[in-house]
């Protein structure tokens, strides 16, 4: 292993700033898509159950 | 109902109609996400404890494996929104419409990781975070382009008015894509030019495997995104339609 420590490997010689204000904020952004994605299936789920009762009462 | 869906045999323009695209788009939602995650796994694992460090950018230069997929996607969404777009407006077909719209937020989402990665590792390489660059200013037209579509769209009530008018703007925004990639050949920049290019890379080839397994991560997660949200667009504007009653009363909406 070539950073020999987890302090060595988060201080990334001394780049962790950039290195791991890049990814947590990729990974960041990626977490919220797929959460929105989920909020907005959830929605569109829940408006065609609303049409099918409509449709059934009318 | 059209023909094409009820002829006999395999066609490819079946799946061009929404009620049989969305199912299949179901079986591959989850395929691509696991792709993506493998994929990412294993690049990570090569790009941090493989590679090793760079002899004149120390350890700076990891950003690369999610900063160049990023700005690769970017482009390619844009052009494949913009070719779909183009589709629906000249064949008036409605999936080809909705998959510009599916494919928007995840392109407007990989632009907005590229400038921010980019910004991060600008800043210790150059000194700044931005400069008015060709490369860098045109980046960010792209991921003005992507809100822009996305604002149009939101902004017109009839549908099929909304998809035009997104088509127009997709189509003309086109222009930028070759402006992005060619800017460090046509102007004096700041940003390197391509390390990476067809049949020649000037990078060692472990920095390399770990870009491209990244670079496949990106495209699988980026399927997998756009296909989950064409699903829901398709609920969203199928709503009434007589298969999404039957396919909710089956349990398979």
């Amino acid at each position: 292993m070539q950073w020999g420590s987890l302090e060595n490997f988060l201080s990334m010689g001394g780049y962790g700033f950039y290195v791991w204000g890049s990814y947590l904020v990729c990974a960041g952004v990626i977490v919220a898509e797929i959460w929105a994605l989920r909020q907005r299936r959830r929605a569109a789920l829940t408006e065609a159950g609303r049409m099918a009762a409509a449709g059934r009462t009318a | 109902m059209s023909s094409v869906t009820t002829s006999p045999g395999f066609s490819l323009f079946r799946y061009a109609a929404p009620n049989v695209f969305y199912p299949l788009a179901g079986r591959m939602v989850p395929l691509f996400a696991v792709l993506a995650a493998v994929l990412a796994a294993i690049g990570l694992y090569v790009g941090f404890f493989m590679a090793p460090t760079d002899a004149q950018q120390g350890d700076s230069y990891r950003i690369i494996y999610i900063h160049v997929p990023s700005a690769w996607m970017a482009m390619f969404l844009y052009l494949t929104m913009a070719f779909w777009a183009g589709v629906g407006l000249v064949f008036n077909t409605r999936l080809s419409s909705m998959m510009a719209q599916a494919i928007a937020p995840t392109g407007a989402l990989m632009a907005f990781i590229s400038l921010w990665t980019g910004a991060l590792w600008g800043r210790p390489t150059w000194g700044a975070y931005w400069v008015w660059d060709a490369r860098l200013t045109s980046t960010l037209i792209l991921l003005f382009l992507y809100l822009g579509f996305i604002a149009l769209q939101a902004a017109i009530d009839d549908q099929r008015r909304a998809d035009k008018a997104g088509a127009v703007l997709a189509l003309v925004g086109v222009i930028n894509v070759p402006i992005i990639y060619f800017s460090v050949k046509w102007w004096n920049t700041l940003h390197q030019g391509a390390s990476v290019k067809p049949g020649s890379s000037s990078m060692a080839d472990i920095m390399l495997t770990g870009m491209l397994l990244m670079v496949f991560a990106f495209w699988t997660y980026a399927i997998a995104a756009v296909l989950a949200r064409l699903r829901t667009i398709i609920l969203e504007r199928e709503r009434r339609a007589q298969w999404v009653l039957d396919a909710r009363e089956r349990g398979t909406l």
